[in-house]
């Protein structure tokens, strides 16, 4: 009986605790190389606060003037004549329009892009996986003018049968109600604004669906999981806010999109109840038809708008953050 | 309820190569089997065929037989799926879900069978971390993350999780090899109480833990890099450490080579 000789894995011995001036030692930058580094980073972050600040400044600024103009409340009215004597303008049609197009564009563009995600990663053979993910890659370069095009020329005009459908089998609802309007309505807003969204939410859930651990796949498996059970169990709670995070970029692209809105709404000042009835307006639609011929003073109404869009994609943002943080410990990131 | 493995003329291919050659033994209800060798010797492997883990690598691929008592876990029609039910798996590292709370993660098994009740499956929960003595450590705080714990804790609550689902069959593939020695002692204790419900095989680098443990010990060794790995022998544990019939075996678990 001789297996003395083999030898136990030894126990790292962990340090002692460093004293506190030694902490201090090792956080501050002594070495040139790391004074200069320190500085680049740390002028980076204030950088980016100092535009975002300049930005916030700006938009305030000019809205105020606009807003202390109005005589419509601004939150509420239907019309905008910021030019008018007395000005009215108001962005309620506008911050209808924009959340209703994106949320449309979210609740397509998500659980397909979620899908193709988790086929190219855990379903298809690595030959396909590529070119699908390099297709993917190619649709995100499309600039959105063609999009825009794309929309107005090729989409519009194919709606009609789905409209149709929908006011069949849903026109009770009173949401898919359709006049037989052509189709440049909020819900083709939304269509085209999901498959804009499409390649970035596509490509973050990718990469994240990608780095669940495989050894929390295989404990997955050996339970006895099926494909789908193990994608249930191991990958979609460990990709959850890879996915929301991914969602909340493309949910601001969406928010924001201009061009494309512009090409294919029939925009009007009004609030359409049915998702097919043309009319509505983005506000970032509305900025960029209006603009160019708008006086000093409708300028300053547009920017007031604009401001609402950039309080609104904030508050977007930190309820995604809030919905990440609340389950920060089974995030799979202490694991 | 724990079964008998028979294993015959078994081989095991990574695409065109082939990782182990040949392998037939058997491994008795009730018992606990140790795998010892070198590294590369295909131990680890050849216990990935007997839960059919070995096929979800990419080109893996394995001939021969496999009988679970009177099943053979590699016959047309089997499901692989259902081989793993039987067959339970604990991992050199230990893999609680990161996303799931610790109840969650002893139930997880529990829900692919499709338990519903709540009542049973709280019950099923207690008796299996009670059953890997992790019950006391955890019981106030069942709705924490499982990666929270420590990691011998971790590694029995991923026992905790193999044993909840009643499997025949529990393979540890270097269960304690990322453990210090408290908890590897812990472990160890709990497969000699685990042995008495379920036929044990486990991998070990630590040939110590194989002669603690193991009632039976197969030898595994290969003739050089990149050949097939093969059984060596198989015999009762106490005869493989003071008296093996082959040399080889002799020289490695003397340190004399691997």
């Amino acid at each position: 009986m001789d297996i003395s000789t083999t030898k136990d894995t030894p126990l790292p011995s962990t340090p002692p605790p460093p004293a506190a001036e030694e902490k201090r030692a090792a956080r501050g930058a002594t070495r040139p190389g790391d004074r200069i580094f320190l500085g680049l980073s740390r002028g980076s972050g204030i950088f980016l606060l100092v535009i975002m600040a300049a930005i916030a400044v700006f938009l305030s600024y000019r809205a105020v003037l606009a807003i202390s103009q109005d005589e419509g409340n601004f939150f509420t009215t239907f019309e905008w004549n910021p030019t008018g004597n007395p000005p009215v303008f108001g962005i309620a049609v506008l911050a209808f329009g924009t959340i209703v197009s994106s949320v449309i564009a979210m609740a397509i563009a998500v659980p397909v892009a979620v899908g193709i995600a988790l086929f190219i990663t855990h379903y298809a053979p690595r030959k396909l996986g590529g070119p699908i993910a390099y297709v993917v890659d190619l649709l995100a370069a499309v600039p959105s003018i063609v999009y825009g095009l794309w929309g107005a020329l090729v989409l519009v005009p194919q709606l009609d049968g789905l409209y149709g459908w929908l006011n069949d089998y849903l026109g009770w609802t009173g949401v898919f109600e359709w006049q037989g309007g052509a189709p440049r309505s909020m819900l083709t807003v939304g269509i085209l604004l999901a498959i804009m969204i499409l390649p970035i939410i596509t490509n973050v859930s990718r990469e994240v669906f990608r780095q669940v651990p495989r050894m929390h796949e295989e404990a997955a498996l050996a339970l006895g999981a099926t494909r789908w059970e193990v994608i249930r169990m191991a990958v979609l709670p460990f990709g959850r806010s890879g996915v929301i995070s991914a969602s909340m970029l493309g949910l601001g692209r969406a928010l924001g999109e201009t061009m494309a809105v512009a090409m294919v709404l029939s925009s009007s000042f009004e609030i359409n109840l049915s998702l097919l009835d043309p009319g509505g307006g983005t506000f970032a639609q509305n900025i960029a038809s209006k603009f160019s011929e708008a006086t000093e003073m409708g300028r300053d109404a547009l920017i007031a708008s604009g401001l609402v869009l950039f309080v609104i994609t904030l508050l977007v943002n930190g309820a995604a953050r809030l919905i990440i943080a609340r389950r920060k410990e089974f995030s799979g990131a202490n694991a | 309820m724990a079964k008998r493995i028979d294993v015959s003329g078994l081989n095991a291919y990574y695409g065109s190569f082939r990782a182990i050659e040949d392998i037939s033994m058997t491994v008795e209800p009730r018992t606990v089997t140790a795998f010892i060798g070198p590294s590369g010797c295909g131990k680890s492997t050849f216990l990935r065929t007997l839960n059919r883990m070995h096929e979800v690598t990419p080109g893996g691929r394995v001939e021969g037989k496999v009988m679970l008592d009177d099943e053979d876990l590699y016959g047309a029609g089997v499901d692989p799926v259902s081989v793993r039910r039987e067959v339970g798996m604990v991992f050199q590292r230990p893999n609680p879900f990161p996303t799931m709370s610790i109840y969650d993660n002893v139930a997880a098994g529990l829900k692919l069978v499709g338990t519903k009740k709540k009542s049973e499956m709280d019950d099923v929960v207690e008796k299996s971390l009670r059953g890997a003595n992790l019950w006391n450590e955890v019981k106030d705080r069942l709705g924490k993350p499982g990666s929270g714990l420590s990691g011998g804790q971790q590694q029995r609550l991923c026992i905790a999780r193999a044993i909840a689902v009643e499997p025949k069959v529990l393979l540890m593939d270097e269960p304690c090899s990322a453990l210090d020695p408290i908890s590897t002692l812990a472990i160890e204790d709990l497969i000699g109480e685990l042995k008495e419900r379920f036929t044990i095989v486990i991998v070990t680098h630590n040939m110590q833990q194989a002669a603690r443990v193991s009632d039976r010990t197969a030898f595994f060794n290969l003739a050089a890099v990149g050949q097939p790995g093969k059984l060596i022998e198989v015999d009762d544990t106490e005869r493989i450490f003071s008296n093996p019939s082959v040399q080889a075996t002799e020289d490695y678990i003397s340190g004399r080579f691997g």
